[in-house]
């Protein structure tokens, strides 16, 4: 055991590319699985949550442009420092969730495994969900699916690093930016999530992370015009219905929480891929 | 020949093309600024302009409107005959159909005129004297068009000199697929002088020029260089006439009107065989071009067996029932 | 030679082959029932005569319709064989086909389109998505959405006016094919070939309590939409419904797609083919009096042709016949409803008062019935309200654009997504600008082209879902969103 004194980090916000405290100026205490002070950490505001969703529609267009190619090279690139980071996750894990130091690497190599799984994902989406459609007419008619827009994510409350990367990756892979509300209780691997998105070629906006409580700001984001779609996943049990009420007004999508907090280490297929995916279809006649 | 604005043709009266002062002056100097010209008309989408023709083709013209439809479409017939088999006899009883389609009913309208061979064009002339009805003859080689210059224009004197007052002629595809079009307008402007008064139908032989793109650029070209009809076709290639093209060209001869002033006119030939087919051809100059266009002046449909069943159905809406093929002649 | 001009003689279709019975009641496990509530007149908007009289569906209706669609699911057409179900769906499209003129002259009679669309479109279509649908039936396991894909249950579904039985065919057809059973509420306005739609399930021995149709106005839409046994819910209408839908189905287990509203921009380049898109624009926004979702209602024009197409399409909408709906040659048809009239007169005023200039052609209107001539708005602003809300009537706002980006970025200034078009002779321009439309369907050097094969629906609040083709399965069936 060395006497140096450790250098603590300081949990912030993951917002447009940069890391600021809440406008708010709040912060709360984050304890570990018994209860033992690890952090202080953010506790971002409505205003926070609108200022993350002008990021997220700010990057919307360079992100949802670019080449399927180059968004699985950066998702892939998400797995390679994360993978450089391991240890530090693997501890952030196992402090906030409890777990064995064993289970904790098992948590953490599946969450950079899913980083891979969702990075080979996005050039295939078009071939597997998109159509050349046979209309009866003289016209060439085909089908691809193209990103939602702006989703907001209610991360689950439970799984803060698997469950997270299990509901961000894929709204990514598909084209979309994302403010994330993270864990309420656990928020701190989110953070280091954040930081290792920053020096991973995510351009700044993509994923905004904001740590603090779902039920505070999720009805912000859920009522947000700007808003397209929204992971209810994370959210309040007592509150989703509310919640997808609220989203009803600009017409979002949805997806609604499961009954409970599912097996992250599952393999999750399309499912939440395409709920944040729309299908555009276009029509050329074929003539000479 | 190097240009084409040749005073002397002013001079006499057959302005090839808008005349000086328009725009279109400079899009004939050269082989390249006509080009850019053509190829800087608005694309015809095919499909779209398919679906318009096929969507105009589902009018439904009944009683008085196709009463008047089907003596208005006789009146526009230019009754046509081009066999190698051709004879005076041949043309004479054409000639005889022509000016009393239906000798059973005097009411029925005399056609526009009668096409034949030039050769044929005096024969016409004579069993045609004082009728009004025109006697046109097809010229230039027709109908392939492959000939000289010099063989062209003398088979169009010798035509009108056998007392045709309408020349259909045909334009040099092959010049014109090639890509030179200046060689084209050159021909024509040149026929249209050889013509002296007899007005110039100029078949664009839209069979062979196969796009509608090329049918647009076509006309425009026969219209700068003077047409006073432009046609679609020979009646010896398939596609002929259809309805399609048919609009094509009456959107370039609407937009010629709007940017000179001058009208010209359109003829479908070739294919035409049936009342339903020429009423919906008349529906289409109805809505695409408009009543300016509905007269035998301006629209014309070549045809030979079309005017039987024109004769057929107009009979039918006289007396209420149907008839044969024995009750209008035999040409 | 009597005219100098072609006067086309009348040329109506008889209406002598439909049969309209006075009165109707509901569609329910296979017969036709007494409503237990209150009846609506169907007027013809055409002539304001009333064509007959159809009952209001009340929430015990509901309920006995939805518990008949139960049964038939659970009993009938759940455990079927998927190849006969596909078989009735055959038998469907062909008894549609059979009977096609009749459904036309009773969907023009009753919601006043022209026969010539009812004939050529409409009908023709819904039997092609009945055709199409038939043969998905035993080959979901090959659709792409899971391996043993299985259908939800009930479906209650509610459709709108302008495409009566077409609306229908697209919300009958999939979810029979995938295997559900349908309580379909048709439109207050024109209940009509819906019930002629019953007729057809009874001639094709289709099971009881499969299809059950409930007349009825709002209320009884939101009684379908709430019901607790309904397991799926498909609404095509407006957007303001949609919402209320979606706040009705909030926590809940039904699972929701919705077809609304639209203000697509349809964008012309300076280098269109101009005849063919000024027909697109006609077609765009005066197809079925404009009572189109997808209408083209914001014309976009670049600046430099800006003059000549206008010029172009003036000309042309002044051949537009208006008129009679069931005369053959009618271009233009009846709008829908008084109702549906007074919206369009009112968002017309405001854009006049707005500043923008409307035009309309020389047109005579039949003294009686629901009117409004072809209209087009030049001088609009993306911020007067006729360039912003659905005004789904015959009426087109223009606008101009410089270049490309500034096209892109107007055509997308809109909170609806559902369609676009692009004018232009250039390939890689059409591609591009198709890329960045945020539009569920994009036409390109044609307009208003539907087809059972291709996925049609929105973007943002234009809905979501999508209706036709394999990815139109998905709503039908569980776990499967594409």
């Amino acid at each position: 055991m060395s006497d140096r004194l450790a250098v603590r980090k300081t949990f912030k916000l993951y917002l447009g590319g940069a890391f600021p405290r809440s406008e708010s100026g709040r912060t709360y205490a984050v304890t570990d699985a018994r209860g033992a002070f690890l952090a202080n950490a953010a506790w971002a505001s409505r205003k926070d949550a609108r200022d993350a969703v002008v990021a997220a529609r700010g990057a919307f267009a360079k992100w949802s442009g670019a080449t399927a190619y180059n968004r699985g090279q950066v998702l892939y690139r998400v797995a390679e420092v994360m993978e450089g980071r391991h240890a530090q996750f693997c501890e952030e894990v196992a402090a906030g969730e409890g777990l064995s130091a064993g289970r904790a690497r098992a948590v953490v190599d599946a969450a950079v495994d899913r980083w891979v799984w969702y990075a080979g994902w996005t050039d295939k989406l078009a071939s597997v969900l998109g159509s050349a459609n046979p209309v009866a007419g003289p016209f060439f008619g085909f089908s691809t699916p193209e990103p939602t827009g702006v989703v907001a994510v209610l991360a689950p409350q439970r799984s803060s690093l698997l469950g997270l990367v299990s509901v961000l990756a894929p709204v990514l892979a598909g084209g979309n930016t994302a403010v994330v509300v993270t864990s309420r209780e656990r928020p701190l691997p989110a953070v280091t999530l954040g930081e290792v998105l920053a020096t991973s070629d995510v351009p700044g906006g993509v994923v905004n992370l904001l740590t603090g409580d779902a039920g505070e700001i999720g009805p912000w984001l859920a009522e947000h015009d700007d808003v397209d779609a929204v992971d209810l996943t994370g959210a309040p049990p007592a509150q989703a219905m509310e919640l997808e009420r609220l989203a009803a007004g600009s017409i979002k999508r949805v997806l609604r929480p499961p009954a409970e907090e599912p097996d992250w280490s599952a393999d999750p297929g399309l499912s939440r891929m395409t709920p944040f995916l729309e299908t555009k279809t276009v029509w050329h006649p074929k003539g000479v | 020949m190097t240009h084409v604005l040749d005073p002397g043709t002013l001079a006499a009266g057959t302005r090839p093309g808008p005349g000086p002062g328009t725009a279109f002056d400079d899009v004939t100097r050269s082989d390249a600024a006509l080009r850019a010209f053509l190829h800087g008309l608005p694309g015809v989408d095919q499909v779209g302009a398919e679906q318009r023709a096929a969507t105009l083709g589902t009018r439904s013209i009944k009683t008085t409107a196709k009463a008047w439809a089907i003596d208005t479409a006789i009146s526009m017939v230019d009754l046509t005959t081009l066999e190698g088999a051709d004879t005076p006899g041949k043309v004479r009883s054409l000639a005889a159909k022509a000016r009393r389609p239906d000798p059973t009913d005097p009411t029925a309208p005399a056609v526009a005129a009668v096409c034949v061979y030039g050769d044929l064009a005096g024969v016409a002339r004579e069993a045609l004297a004082g009728t009004g009805v025109h006697v046109a003859a097809v010229a230039t080689a027709f109908p392939s068009g492959r000939a000289s210059r010099e063989v062209k224009l003398a088979d169009v004197r010798d035509a009108v000199g056998n007392g045709a007052d309408e020349i259909d002629m045909v334009i040099d595809r092959g010049a014109f697929l090639a890509g030179r079009y200046l060689e084209v307008f050159e021909e024509v402007v040149a026929v249209k002088e050889a013509c002296g008064g007899a007005h110039l139908k100029v078949i664009l032989e839209t069979g062979e020029l196969v796009t509608y793109d090329n049918a647009r650029r076509a006309s425009w070209l026969a219209m700068l260089a003077g047409a006073d009809f432009v046609k679609t076709s020979t009646g010896k290639i398939s596609p002929a006439a259809t309805l399609p093209v048919c609009l094509v060209m009456l959107e370039a001869v609407r937009d010629f009107r709007a940017a000179t002033g001058r009208q010209v006119g359109v003829k479908p030939a070739g294919g035409i065989r049936t009342t339903k087919d020429a009423i919906k051809h008349l529906v289409l100059v109805n809505e695409t071009v408009g009543a300016d266009w509905l007269s035998p002046d301006r629209f014309r449909l070549g045809a030979s067996s079309l005017l039987n069943d024109l004769l057929l159905q107009r009979q039918k809406l006289r007396t209420g029932h149907y008839s044969g093929p024995d009750h209008v002649s035999v040409d | 030679m009597t005219s100098p001009l072609f006067e086309y003689a009348p040329a109506p279709e008889s209406r002598s082959i439909v049969d309209v019975a006075p009165s109707y009641g509901l569609f329910v496990d296979g017969e036709f029932v007494d409503g237990s509530g209150d009846t609506l007149k169907t007027v013809n908007p055409a002539t304001e005569e009333v064509l007959s009289e159809v009952a209001v569906g009340t929430e015990a209706d509901v309920d006995r319709a939805v518990r008949a669609a139960r049964r038939a699911f659970t009993r009938v057409w759940g455990p079927m064989r998927p190849a006969d179900r596909g078989k009735y769906l055959f038998r469907i499209a062909r008894i549609l086909q059979e009977r096609a003129r009749e459904f036309a002259v009773l969907e023009s009679l009753d919601n006043g389109k022209p026969i010539r669309e009812s004939r050529d479109v409409d009908v023709p279509l819904a039997a092609a998505h009945f055709f199409h649908h038939a043969g998905w039936a035993d080959k979901l396991g090959y659709a792409g959405l899971g391996p043993d894909p299985r259908p939800h249950g009930v479906a209650g579904q509610v459709i709108p006016w302008n495409f009566p039985l077409l609306m229908l065919a697209w919300k009958v057809a999939p979810a029979l094919a995938t295997g559900n059973t349908v309580v379909l509420k048709p439109a207050e306005t024109t209940p009509l070939t819906a019930l002629l739609f019953a007729q057809v399930c009874q001639q094709a021995d289709l099971p009881p309590g499969v299809v059950n149709i409930v007349t009825g106005a709002g209320e009884t839409g939101r009684a379908v939409v709430e019901h607790a046994d309904v397991d799926k819910v498909a609404f095509t209408g407006s957007t303001e419904v949609g919402r209320s839908i979606a706040r009705a189905v909030a926590g809940t287990r039904k699972v929701l797609t919705l077809e609304l509203g639209g203000k697509a921009a349809n964008i012309v380049f300076d280098d269109a083919p101009i005849d063919q898109a000024v027909e697109g624009i006609v077609r765009g926004i005066f197809f079925n009096q404009g009572h189109v979702c997808c209408a083209g209602s914001r014309l976009l024009v670049q600046e430099s042709v800006h003059d000549e197409v206008i010029a172009s399409l003036q000309r042309r909408i002044g051949t537009l016949r208006v008129g009679d709906p069931l005369d053959k040659n009618t271009d233009v048809g009846a709008i829908n409803s008084a109702e549906q009239l007074a919206r369009i007169r009112e968002l017309s005023e405001i854009g006049e008062a707005e500043g923008a200039h409307r035009w309309q052609p020389a047109c005579d209107l039949p003294d009686r019935g629901f009117w409004f001539p072809p209209t087009v708005f030049t001088d609009v602003s993306p911020a007067h309200r006729i360039a912003r809300d659905e005004v789904f009537g015959p009426v087109l706002s223009v606008l101009t654009f410089r270049t490309p980006d500034e096209a892109v970025a107007k055509a997308d200034n809109s909170t609806y997504g559902l369609s676009a078009g692009i004018w232009t002779e250039k390939g890689s321009r059409i591609l591009a600008i198709a890329d960045r439309l945020r539009a569920g369907v994009v036409w390109a050097n044609t307009f208003n082209q539907f087809d059972p094969t291709s996925p049609f629906g929105g973007y943002k609040q234009s809905g979501y879902g999508r209706e036709g083709g394999r990815q139109g399965l998905a709503a039908y069936l569980k776990g499967a969103s594409h």
